[in-house]
């Protein structure tokens, strides 16, 4: 679309950016404040410059989280999104049961996340839990506050739980965008299913997936409260994830300039990713509009 | 994709010489392929009994875990832990009645509701100017405005933590709905403008154009005119604020105390010194599923289209 230039429409941002402004200028800045300051009380406080960056980026606990962090959100993009696509292609069209489908689908999305770690912690309990029990039965010996393997495998099972949905529905309404007549063409081509999957549907999904994959990464990157719930980030500190490595440091010990230092390290590893996907995004649609499609 | 297209295209107009006209194409593609549907109908039926069976697995994936606490919550807690049943056996609502009688229990919920309604009130309201002013008009900073407002999208939680809870301390916010709904602005506005931009940018321009030229001004034709078209988007918007808002627990738990505190947090509240009172717990749990399914109930029929955000 041909967009008007007009510096007027700073006025219709206005309102939407005094807020965000609001919720998040002045605490980051607070954040930046804090991390190159030592506070001793409100009176004393000293200018340390970049010393804590390089505590915190030298401190192994972080480095440890950092490396989970990444493992855990290229298992679940590995996971989620081929199952997601799949299940967008197996969910019915029309009639009835779309509807009933897609209700059911969507609704681990809007359950509060603590809630979702109440339920796993409930499903998976080696006394109470239906599949705790029904391993232990099967004589495998499930201890998630015990063994680290089963700890992670039943965070990323409660994560493809939770969210494989998200990239399922994103797909779905991608697939739902295609014109029925290109699948007509392919018939009379006699193309394969792999084929039609290849060449109509998965280039229809690229937009939609690129923005799941967006999402699921960031969301990924900052979990918290369902570990949180779920292990405690045990046994050990085998699934303690980057927030909760910085809770436990600004709340728990109050330690405001290493966690400031670290909080900023945190955003701008989320900010380079997202930068790359954003680029990539707008070079998918200039790419789109040049070749007309 | 198109290759393969115009191949299949071509092959029509070149087989039966029809003029290539969408409609007639369209007729000749369903003409031609009802052969093709009788040499092969076993594998057909095949085909689509095991795509169900598949979606049928997933779905009991999906619902087994959401079954157990559902099952929990209709159980005595002497049930629960004295034996593994796979439904109640004396089926009792005692612990959903303990959560509607006990007002500090229920106030949870009205808590939660009230901060994610004003949330959503506040987010779409400064959020529909502004996504307007995305797709419709170039100005200074633009680009760089829409980048920086996605990277708040992307900001965890946890690293605003300490200077949220400073911040609405020192201007006397804390322990207030409209703390966690001005909280939870930080990702839902960007949110919201992300996907409304996207909506309003399939409405063509000439709308607008029109409108001008028949004497709206832009107030009129805005509220009048252009919501009424986006209508879908801004539901879907909705949902998605609602969505965000509602499972958000770090900042909510962080900048209440008692008077505005989300259910979330006062479900910890069923581990004491004695044990968990896993009935409790569970019918907690399953009364926080039921707002979701409401709302996933009122936006079922836009969300097929409404989850690609406008932008297929």
């Amino acid at each position: 679309m041909n967009k008007v230039h007009n510096n007027k429409a700073w006025f219709l941002i206005l309102p939407m950016l005094l807020l965000v402004a609001f919720s998040a200028i002045i605490p980051l800045m607070t954040v930046v404040n804090y991390s190159v300051q030592d506070v001793f009380d409100s009176n004393t406080r000293f200018f340390t410059g970049t010393e804590w960056f390089e505590t915190m980026l030298n401190n192994p606990t972080l480095q440890a989280a950092l490396l989970r962090q990444f493992a855990f959100s290229f298992t679940i993009l590995a996971i989620q999104v081929p199952l997601g696509i799949g299940i967008a292609l197996l969910m019915p069209k029309r009639g009835w049961q779309a509807s009933a489908v897609l209700i059911l689908i969507t609704l681990p999305l809007l359950i509060p996340w603590n809630v979702v770690g109440s339920i796993w912690q409930i499903f998976t309990r080696g006394d109470i839990g239906l599949m705790g029990v029904s391993l232990r039965e099967l004589g495998y010996n499930y201890n998630i506050t015990r063994s680290p393997v089963d700890a992670w495998f039943t965070i990323i099972l409660m994560d493809v739980w939770h969210w494989t949905p998200l990239i399922a529905l994103l797909c779905y309404s991608g697939l739902r965008s295609i014109p029925e007549a290109y699948y007509q063409a392919a018939r009379i081509d006699r193309a394969s299913k792999w084929a039609v999957f290849r060449y109509i549907q998965l280039p229809k999904l690229t937009n939609v997936l690129v923005i799941g994959i967006l999402l699921r990464f960031m969301h990924s990157f900052m979990i918290y409260a369902e570990p949180f719930v779920l292990t405690g980030g045990g046994p050990g500190s085998s699934t303690t994830f980057l927030s909760q490595s910085l809770t436990t440091m600004a709340i728990g010990q109050q330690d405001l300039g290493p966690s400031a230092a670290f909080s900023l390290i945190y955003f701008l590893i989320i900010l380079l990713v997202c930068w790359v996907f954003y680029t990539a995004i707008m070079n998918m649609q200039k790419d789109d509009q040049r070749g007309g499609v | 994709m198109t290759s393969s297209i115009t191949n299949a295209q071509n092959g029509v107009v070149e087989t039966t010489a029809v003029p290539a006209q969408v409609g007639n194409e369209t007729r000749e593609a369903t003409a031609a392929e009802t052969p093709l549907k009788r040499a092969q109908p076993m594998r057909r039926g095949r085909s689509k009994g095991r795509s169900r069976f598949l979606l049928a697995t997933y779905l009991i994936f999906l619902l087994l875990p959401i079954y157990w606490l559902l099952n929990m919550s209709f159980q005595t807690n002497s049930e629960i832990l004295g034996s593994f049943s796979l439904w109640p056996q004396e089926f009792t609502t005692a612990n959903y009645m303990r959560i509607f009688t006990d007002s500090s229990w229920y106030m949870g919920y009205v808590n939660s509701m009230s901060y994610v309604l004003m949330n959503m009130l506040i987010s779409i309201s400064v959020a529909l100017p502004a996504a307007y002013a995305f797709s419709r008009f170039r100005f200074i900073g633009d680009k760089h405005l829409f980048f920086w407002l996605l990277t708040n999208l992307m900001a965890p939680p946890a690293v605003f933590l300490l200077p949220y809870f400073q911040l609405y301390y020192s201007v006397g916010l804390f322990d207030t709905h409209i703390a966690v709904a001005l909280a939870h602005c930080l990702f839902n506005i960007p949110l919201a403008i992300w996907i409304l931009e996207g909506f309003m940018s399939s409405v063509p321009k000439e709308v607008d154009e029109t409108a001008y030229i028949d004497g709206y001004s832009f107030p009129a034709f805005f509220v009048k005119i252009f919501i009424p078209m986006i209508r879908s988007g801004i539901g879907v918007t909705l949902f998605f604020l609602f969505m965000f808002s509602w499972v958000e627990l770090l900042l909510a738990r962080t900048l209440t105390a008692t008077n505005a505190q989300p259910i979330g947090m006062i479900m910890t509240r069923t581990s004491t010194a004695s044990g968990i009172d896993w009935g409790t717990l569970a019918a907690a749990g399953v009364l926080t599923i039921l707002p979701g399914i409401v709302v996933v109930y009122f936006v079922r029929n836009h969300i097929a289209k409404g989850f690609a955000l406008g932008r297929t």
